[in-house]
């Protein structure tokens, strides 16, 4: 992998993370120091191996339609940074949703 | 210059579950907020989701009445995502192995403003992913309910193949009809069970290339959609003649004002940052399995409609409005089963029960008369038991007591007269009581007559059988004349 293949600053705004310039420079360092190590997999011989996205065989791990326990609301909101209304996570104002 | 508009859909539509995609909470529309979520879609670390059986066989389903095809092998990827109403920060969809691929959807007939000549719009992909909560925008903040997170949604994404807003409004008709008729959603789009985004530009005719396109989000009605269409189509018309600069927008809909407005722009693609979904198995669909399930599958709406034509003679608009809904058309074939004439029954469907229905805001399950009892009311007119006149007084008073319409003649004494000596009787009060029709009809104007036999009708309260009451009006009269 080559240096320009990954951008730290990049990669943080879409992580919605602040970094100062000279993180920014230390992480870039670190980061590509990792990926040339995970590089040396570019070394071996997948001849005949099929590409997949798991390394078990395992397949159709599926549940049936039918309802179970749920958690009680005051669990939940005790975990949200606020409530609103009684019943809602209260977060900052956001406007328009990908959905 | 004349121009083109090239139109893709993306179509969310909830499968209608007992629970979530990937956790037991129960899939239910209008329950007390943040009170159907569990660790597991709410994220907490450590959990495991495992996909709904269900949900993928309804979207192999929906597929399969999309006639798309259903490749062997399918996975889950994740989706990064940061807004409040996916508390995970991923959403698990699939990316480049979905459930369902290449598939096409009829449209035809009539549409909103205009009629459409028969023609296919082609369905890319339909992946099965999980929705979001609910957000409540307050102002300061944003209030988030998290039932609906995890919900199983499919997304249907159509080829960019329709070209006007009539199109459109077709294809999501028909998406919304399958889906119903497959019983794999409920469609409701003021529940949010059906949600659209259109993909539009706008092009010279005879360009090949697509220029830069626009996205409509936030279109809660077919009708929003067909109208934000044709308000974007002139947008972008005026741009082009004004040699304005296209940027890829997504655009929101304004329904007070009828227009679009600049949401954001968009995100690239790769921003989404998608990789395989590390918690779940690939799923493996096997022919058989597909098969299985396509034997289970309903009877499409294209199919019907044309069934309806080629096998009981109906007009094509008939048919089209009888198939709109599955369970008018289920009523229909009913009816049509107890012998009576297809199109007959037809008729009095779409003049006289719907519009029944309509006024008394009733479904057709609701409907207070039942199929065999309209049939029961063809064939007391085919018998001529009553006539057409009276048979509309009684089918109204079906509709109100839901009574059979045998019990109804009884009851209220509308058996047509066809006894010729009760029928001299209202011939002769017709003549002694309209001289000058008379006198015109002696004198030549045969379209007397048709004024005499309604005066003959309303002496009978309209039980004469109109035809003998013709008869005998023409013979007493020829004995005056």
């Amino acid at each position: 992998m080559s240096e320009s293949d990954i951008q730290v600053a990049h990669i943080a705004k879409l992580a919605r993370l602040q970094l100062t310039p000279e993180e920014e420079a230390e992480f870039q360092t670190e980061i590509e120091a990792i990926l040339s190590y995970v590089d040396k997999l570019q070394n071996l011989n997948v001849d005949g191996v099929e590409p997949t996205a798991h390394a078990t065989q395992i397949t159709n791990v599926i549940r049936d339609d039918v309802s179970g326990k749920t958690q009680d609301r005051e669990k939940t909101l005790a975990n949200a940074p606020d409530v609103a209304d009684e019943v809602l996570l209260k977060v900052p104002a956001v406007l328009g949703g990908a959905h | 210059m004349e121009y083109e508009a090239i139109i893709g859909l993306e179509v969310h539509v909830q499968a209608n579950t007992a629970t979530k995609m990937f956790c037991a909470c129960p899939n239910n529309f209008g329950s007390e907020p943040n009170t159907n979520v569990c660790p597991i879609c709410l994220g907490y670390p450590g959990v495991l989701p495992t996909p709904n059986r269900e949900a993928i066989n309804k979207t192999v389903l929906a597929g399969l009445m999309l006639n798309c095809e259903i490749p062997e092998f399918s996975k889950f990827d994740r989706k990064a995502y940061w807004y409040p109403d996916m508390p995970k920060n991923y959403q698990i969809t699939q990316y480049d192995l979905p459930f369902c691929i290449d598939g096409k959807v009829l449209v035809e007939g009539k549409a909103l403003t205009g009629e459409l000549e028969p023609k296919y719009i082609g369905i890319t992909r339909i992946h099965l992913e999980e929705d979001v909560g609910k957000s409540t925008h307050a102002g300061t903040y944003t209030g988030v309910d998290y039932n609906r997170a995890g919900v199983p949604l499919m997304e249907i994404v159509s080829e960019p193949d329709m070209r006007t807003a009539d199109e459109a409004w077709a294809y999501l008709t028909a998406l919304r009809q399958t889906m119903q008729y497959a019983g794999v959603g409920n469609c409701d789009m003021e529940k949010g069970q059906m949600r659209c985004d259109v993909n539009i530009s706008v092009r010279p005719v005879g360009q090949k290339e697509f220029n830069t396109k626009t996205e409509i989000k936030n279109l809660n009605s077919i009708k929003s959609v067909h109208a934000s269409i044709d308000y974007e189509i002139e947008r972008q018309i005026e741009m082009l003649e004004n040699n304005e600069e296209f940027k890829q927008q997504t655009r929101g809909w304004n329904e007070a004002s009828q227009e679009t407005y600049v949401m954001r722009e968009k995100e690239d693609a790769h921003d989404y940052r998608y990789f395989p979904e590390p918690d779940l198995m690939p799923v493996v669909l096997t022919a058989d399995k597909v098969a299985e399930i396509k034997e289970k599958m309903p009877e499409t709406p294209a199919a019907k409609r044309a069934r309806f034509v080629e096998e009981l003679g109906l007009p094509a608009y008939d048919a089209q409005v009888l198939c709109l809904e599955k369970a008018t058309a289920d009523w229909y074939e009913t009816a049509v089963a107890t012998g009576a004439d297809p199109k007959k029954v037809s008729n009095w469907i779409m003049t006289e029960l719907l519009r029944e229905l309509s006024d008394a805001g009733l479904s057709i399950n609701e409907c207070p008369i039942t199929p065999e009892n309209l049939g029961e009311l063809l064939g007391l007119i085919d018998k001529k038991v009553i006539n057409g006149r009276i048979a509309k007084e009684v089918f109204a008073e079906m509709f109100k007591t839901g009574d059979a319409p045998g019990k109804i003649v009884k009851d209220k004494g509308l058996e047509q007269v066809t006894d010729t000596s009760a029928i001299s009787e209202f011939v002769i009060q017709a003549i002694d009581n309209n001289e000058k029709a008379v006198g015109e009809y002696l004198a030549g104007k045969e379209t007397a007559l048709n004024f005499l036999v309604g005066q003959v009708m309303r002496f009978s309260r309209g039980k004469a059988n109109p035809n003998l009451a013709q008869e005998a009006l023409k013979e007493e009269l020829a004995k005056r004349g």
